[in-house]
């Protein structure tokens, strides 16, 4: 498959300022040396806990500001170097939707406006009917009464607004849908609904998806790739059967026991972390893990572990010989 | 984009209903909006008395001055024989065009600069704020008395636009927007940081919207509130701004009435004829507590969290 995005060694560090004359007297370490890659119609999933930097990414991508240092490639042309007017036109081949439907949607706008925006933006309609026409196919897309189209946001519930996002995004023709937890606000039902949407427009047009959340269940459901983040860092990246049943890193082991099982009697093996994440301004040393891993040695403390290759298409940061299920296994 | 009312969709025009509602409950707001209607009329009766009854409101007549009320003069005549009631209405016009155009140039100055210095953020808006701090510090009367006498020929002007009375009231407007666009500038400032954090504008970016583009879409009309009723609030000040300028002798310049310099010109004359003063100081004062009522009753109109009783 060809590589549709590239990102290289990203980081976003924001400076803390303070005192009289306003000097970076800290910085947050929000993302700090991130690579991975999306193929063409592919969906890869960034998960990870609140405040590990997975939207960071997100946003770092969309340029939405600059990032610290790394590169942004997509078909193989760098574009985080380029001047905002250079990467205007480019800017139609990523597009994102949202978690909040309520702030992600102008509530001063009617429906085919917002709609209609990026296709006006980029100058892709030939006249006003050609624009309405182009509108109502999208609406036809995310499975919207096409009779929505003057209507404004606040009409419309948590998944209807995800629906009129989705068509945003789709309205420039992208090839590459950043989902910013865009289903974390919604209802389980309706987020069923819009996880399938997703995953029919995916078949449907080739889009790739970029999925960040946090939540596993989720993300099971429809991703091929899974990149997990911890603290600004991508500790496990592999496709999805491994990871669900091969996990290598103890971070995802951890998170994988946290999924909720529905069924009262199957056996638990939950892996509880203690303590809370630390601060990404001041992360520890050697491994970021190292804090609140049940796992933990000497060398964890001392040295960080690279990404190594653990299995076919499967990398992971940690020192450990074997998975934390394997080391379960033979303490037992 | 504009939408008349004719098309906006039910919930919208409900939303609007609601507010008048809202604003209707507001006794002192409609008290207000009536009486500035009343001002308005008064103001615009100049034209209809003076051609009905015949009065040349700038004729002097030096044989019956501070005449009292009578049937030719309902309130009389001034200093220099001239109808006071025609002197008032025209002088109304005057104010209240100055009170309206001015604060409309001084937003717009305030509502640019605010929108800027919100949207980019950063140095941009390190340099406009601090910039709008300054002036905010600048002591205001010297100021004013300073730019109120700046000869206009000096700067290109010619003779006779500089001696005539229209140049009186452009540079009161020109003077009042200058130091007048500051509370509207933080204002605008403060709520465009408020809505460029919201997903929907950088929603905008991402699809290829301009800063330009994205300011006037998407972060004006989610503004407005606030700024109307900040809009509002301002034009009763310009009004007392105005006639602080009248009375210092910079403003709308005589024979022109404005309220401002009756009352400056009513000054030396209070012992002898106290109702030159009081007519215009009157009508000031009703004008500045109208609009500021009907600037509350807009608030409370806007802002669904309001409770009044």
């Amino acid at each position: 498959m060809t590589k549709l995005l590239e990102v290289f060694d990203l980081k976003k560090h924001f400076p803390i300022r303070a005192g009289l004359l306003g000097g970076v007297t800290a910085k947050v370490h929000a993302v700090d040396g991130v690579s991975f890659d999306v193929a063409k119609g592919e969906t890869v999933s960034l998960v990870g806990e609140s405040g590990c930097g997975k939207s960071t990414v997100g946003r770092a991508i969309l340029r939405l500001f600059a990032p610290t240092a790394g590169q942004v490639h997509i078909d193989g042309n760098r574009i985080d170097d380029l001047s905002p007017a250079e990467l205007r036109p480019l800017r139609r081949r990523i597009q994102v939707v949202f978690q909040d439907p309520f702030s992600s949607l102008n509530p001063r706008m009617r429906v085919r406006d917002i709609i209609g925006e990026p296709i006006l933006n980029f100058s892709l309609s030939s006249s006003g009917s050609d624009l309405e026409d182009q509108v109502a196919t999208l609406m036809d897309k995310v499975r919207l009464p096409r009779d929505a189209m003057n209507r404004f946001p606040h009409e419309f519930s948590g998944g209807q607004r995800q629906r009129i996002g989705i068509a945003r995004a789709l309205a420039p023709g992208a090839d590459l849908i950043i989902c910013d937890e865009a289903v974390s606000a919604l209802d389980v039902s309706v987020k069923a609904q819009i996880v399938n949407l997703l995953s029919d427009l995916q078949d449907e047009l080739g889009l790739a998806l970029l999925f960040i959340s946090h939540d596993l269940a989720i993300v099971e459901h429809l991703t091929h790739r899974v990149a997990v983040m911890y603290l600004g860092k991508i500790v496990e990246f592999t496709d999805r059967r491994t990871l669900f049943s091969m996990a290598h890193h103890p971070y995802t082991a951890a998170l994988l026991s946290a999924v909720p099982v529905p069924d009262p009697d199957a056996p638990r093996n939950r892996i509880i972390l203690t303590g809370d994440v630390p601060s990404p301004i001041d992360p520890p040393s050697g491994c970021r893990f190292h804090t609140r891993c049940p796992f933990v040695f000497d060398r964890c403390r001392i040295e960080e572990p690279p990404l190594r290759i653990v299995g076919p298409a499967h990398v992971s940061a940690c020192h450990l010989e074997h998975a934390p299920g394997e080391v379960i296994a033979h303490a037992a | 984009m504009s939408t008349t009312l004719e098309t906006l969709p039910e919930a919208a025009i409900a939303g609007w209903r609601l507010r008048w509602r809202r604003f209707r409950s507001h006794r002192p707001a409609m008290v207000s909006l009536v009486v500035l209607v009343l001002l308005t009329l008064f103001a615009l009766a100049a034209y209809p008395v003076q051609w009905f009854a015949g009065i040349d409101p700038f004729a002097t007549d030096l044989l019956s001055r501070f005449d009292p009320p009578s049937a030719a003069h309902w309130l009389g005549t001034d200093e220099a024989g001239r109808d006071e009631l025609v002197r008032l209405m025209i002088g109304g016009q005057m104010s209240l065009l100055v009170g309206l155009l001015a604060t409309a140039v001084g937003a717009m100055v305030g509502l640019i600069i605010g929108l800027l210095a919100g949207y980019f953020g950063g140095r941009t808006d390190a340099f406009l704020m601090r910039f709008t701090d300054g002036m905010i510090a600048l002591p205001l009367l010297p100021l004013l008395i300073v730019i109120g006498a700046v000869d206009l020929t000096k700067i290109g002007f010619s003779q006779e636009f500089a001696h005539s009375g229209a140049a009186g009231f452009w540079r009161v407007i020109v003077i009042i927007a200058l130091v007048d666009w500051t509370s509207i500038a933080r204002l605008v400032r403060a709520a465009t940081l408020a809505i460029r954090e919201r997903d929907f504008v950088r929603a905008a970016r991402v699809s290829g919207a301009g800063p330009i583009y994205a300011m006037i879409a998407h972060v004006l009309p989610n503004i407005a509130t606030p700024l109307i009723v900040a809009v509002t609030l301002t034009v009763g000040r310009v009004i007392l701004l105005e006639s602080v300028l009248s009375f210092l002798g910079f403003g709308i310049v005589p024979p022109t009435p404005s309220w401002g310099n009756m009352l400056n010109n009513a000054q030396e004359l209070v012992a002898t004829a106290p109702a030159l003063a009081i007519y215009p100081g009157l009508l000031i004062f009703i004008t500045v507590i109208a609009v500021n009522f009907l600037g509350d009753g807009l608030q409370h109109a806007f802002d669904p969290r309001s409770q009044r009783r």
